[in-house]
């Protein structure tokens, strides 16, 4: 087990509040209380980190250098950017339905957070523990689709409101194959238990990437799809509805769905550590275990990093395009997935472990050639037909050379 | 008063008021979000009980799936905010009596139950309890019967959902 310092600290506190005559039960919802405050409040400040990653992500990517002004490397001006944020005028537009308009950004924060209770950072560093932890992250999930809907259609304006119900039929389609490849780790698994998952992927067991790589693709495409980033960020596309669901809010409320948008990246990051990548496993992080907080948090800044990369350099997706890929090719892959994973397990249970790993592994490569070719086959007869068959029209004619003109002159 | 008296009273009494909200506002979507309330705290029972289990299962399905299309249907309709139109009419006399009526039926039902009254049971092994209701839904002893016809009545509706959905063809174009 090693050096737990928060094991420490709660048993001071425990020691302290009982010493000074609280009783036990007390004791433990102050415990409890200082510990759910304790992991929102560090997730709110990763927020403000991301914001700084994010931004000099892409100006490295776009050639830029990015903030480099306030600070070393330009990492205070998150802050300043926060600070900037806090002091914007709040302004709600008229005839906003007051209430919906305020809790909306509450919400959206709300649902992403709640997702961290269960969320294991080591071994024993874990909110809460849930035997249906996998669940609990889909049902609070829900409640950003909710607030998205609420901030859309309390906003009074017509933009906002066709960015939710383009936002909420984006996010209630990727739900479903989100959630299909999610069970197929709890199948591994055998338990919908965050932690349990993560255990499973120790001792004895493989990185489920290796016996379900198809699923992990699946789940990444969806949560990306989930969060609403590009390639998939029709709900706030600026070329065609301004800025979506939160284009009339400002000042602090417009930085709560900010933060609601990048946490839950970092939430999906995360999540795809834990359930496809060993979560906190990794060498020497069952003898030390502030190792394995380290070891999660590389892969998931991986992952978050990804997210970006892929954010900067795909173009966004049509509207048709976006609902085709969902229902025509992740939703039916992820099924026949989850259905014939389960029988692959039945066919080789007797076997050795490292053949059923194989054995899971090559069913998944078959089926994902297989399902990629169909699809790029579907895809040049779709082509094809819809060529275009008009001869282009010119966009730059390319001007004569000056020493022609010369010439003619002459 | 056992704390989690307190907190299941906080509760209850938060599905009460929001169940009666629900039926009382004349804006619908207000109607629609306290709905969701009303799920949500009896959600927050389900895990007093702690079925942690149901809790999950009811915010995903009636708060992720079902208050979502109630609120994209109300949304289509006219007057969503209800200016023009009243929330009760005459009936209101009859409707709340025989709301009553059922009420104090259940209540009266639910008396002889044996269980009424009984102390929750605590530190289940809610991880057997979801094995436990998995087997059941597929063993010959348990309801395989009753999972698949709900099973073939749902794929059934997907189905004609699906057939619905497609573009109908027309005939002069063929």
């Amino acid at each position: 087990m090693g050096f737990d310092p928060v094991q420490i600290v709660a048993e001071w506190l425990r020691n302290l509040l009982l010493g000074w005559g609280a009783s036990d039960l007390l004791t433990e919802v102050i415990l409890k209380f200082i510990g759910a405050f304790l992991v929102a409040a560090v997730i709110m400040l990763v927020f403000i980190l991301l914001t700084w990653v994010e931004r000099k992500g892409a100006a490295r990517f776009q050639d830029r250098i990015g903030p480099n002004r306030v600070g070393p490397f330009g990492l205070i001006q998150p802050i300043a950017d926060a600070l900037k944020m806090l002091t914007k005028e709040d302004t709600r537009p008229e005839g906003a339905d007051a209430v919906s308009y305020e809790l909306a950004p509450i919400l959206a924060v709300f649902s992403v957070l709640m997702a961290w209770a269960v969320i294991p950072f080591t071994e024993t560093w874990i909110g809460a523990d849930l035997s249906v932890g996998v669940m609990y992250i889909a049902a609070v999930g829900s409640f950003g689709v909710i607030s998205v809907m609420m901030a859309g259609w309390s906003s009074n304006n017509k933009y906002s409101l066709i960015g939710a119900f383009r936002g909420v039929a984006q996010l209630i389609s990727y739900e479903v194959p989100l959630f299909l490849s999610l069970l197929v780790p709890v199948f591994l698994a055998r338990s919908m238990g965050v932690n349990s998952i993560v255990e499973a992927q120790g001792q004895g067991g493989v990185w489920f990437i290796v016996m379900a790589p198809l699923a992990a693709i699946i789940y990444f495409v969806s949560a990306l799809a989930e969060v609403g980033r590009a390639p998939f960020d029709l709900l706030e596309a600026e070329s065609e509805i301004v800025a979506g669901y939160h284009v009339e809010y400002s000042g602090i409320k417009f930085g709560l769905f900010q933060a609601a948008e990048f946490l839950h990246s970092f939430t999906f990051a995360a999540l795809m550590s834990i359930l496809f990548f060993g979560g906190w496993h990794g060498p020497w992080a069952d003898q030390y275990m502030l190792l394995g907080l380290v070891y999660f948090l590389i892969k998931t800044s991986i992952f978050y990093l990804v997210i970006i990369w892929s954010r900067l350099t795909f173009p966004r997706v049509r509207i048709d395009q976006l609902m085709n890929l969902n229902w025509k090719f992740m939703v039916p892959l992820s099924l026949i997935l989850l259905m014939g994973m389960p029988l692959i397990d039945y066919a080789t249970r007797l076997t050795d472990n490292w053949v059923r790993v194989a054995a899971q592994l090559a069913f998944n490569l078959v089926l994902a050639a297989i399902a990629f070719g169909m699809a790029a086959r579907a895809d040049r007869r779709q082509n094809k037909r819809e060529r275009v068959t008009f001869e282009g029209r010119p966009v730059a004619v390319m001007p004569k050379a000056p020493a022609a003109e010369e010439e003619t002159a002459a | 008063m056992e704390p989690i008296q307190v907190v299941f009273l906080i509760g209850a009494a938060l599905v009460l008021f929001s169940a009666v909200m629900v039926v009382t506002r004349s804006n619908l979507i207000h109607a629609a979000l306290y709905l969701i309330l009303t799920l949500f705290g009896v959600a927050m029972i389900f895990v007093l009980l702690e079925a942690f289990y149901w809790a999950v299962i009811q915010v995903v399905v009636y708060i992720g799936a079902i208050a979502i299309m109630i609120i994209m249907a109300i949304m289509v309709t006219r007057d969503v905010t209800g200016e023009e139109h009243e929330p009760f009419n005459k009936n209101v006399i009859w409707a709340g009596l025989l709301g009553l009526l059922v009420v104090v039926t259940l209540v009266w039902s639910l008396t002889f139950w044996p269980q009424f009254g009984a102390e929750i049971q605590q530190s289940v092994d809610s991880q057997n309890v979801i094995a436990d209701l998995g087997s059941q839904f597929f063993s010959g002893q348990g309801y395989l019967i009753p999972s698949i016809v709900a099973s073939i009545l749902l794929l059934a509706a997907l189905i004609a959902a699906i057939k619905i959905a497609f573009p109908i063809k027309q005939e002069e174009e063929d």
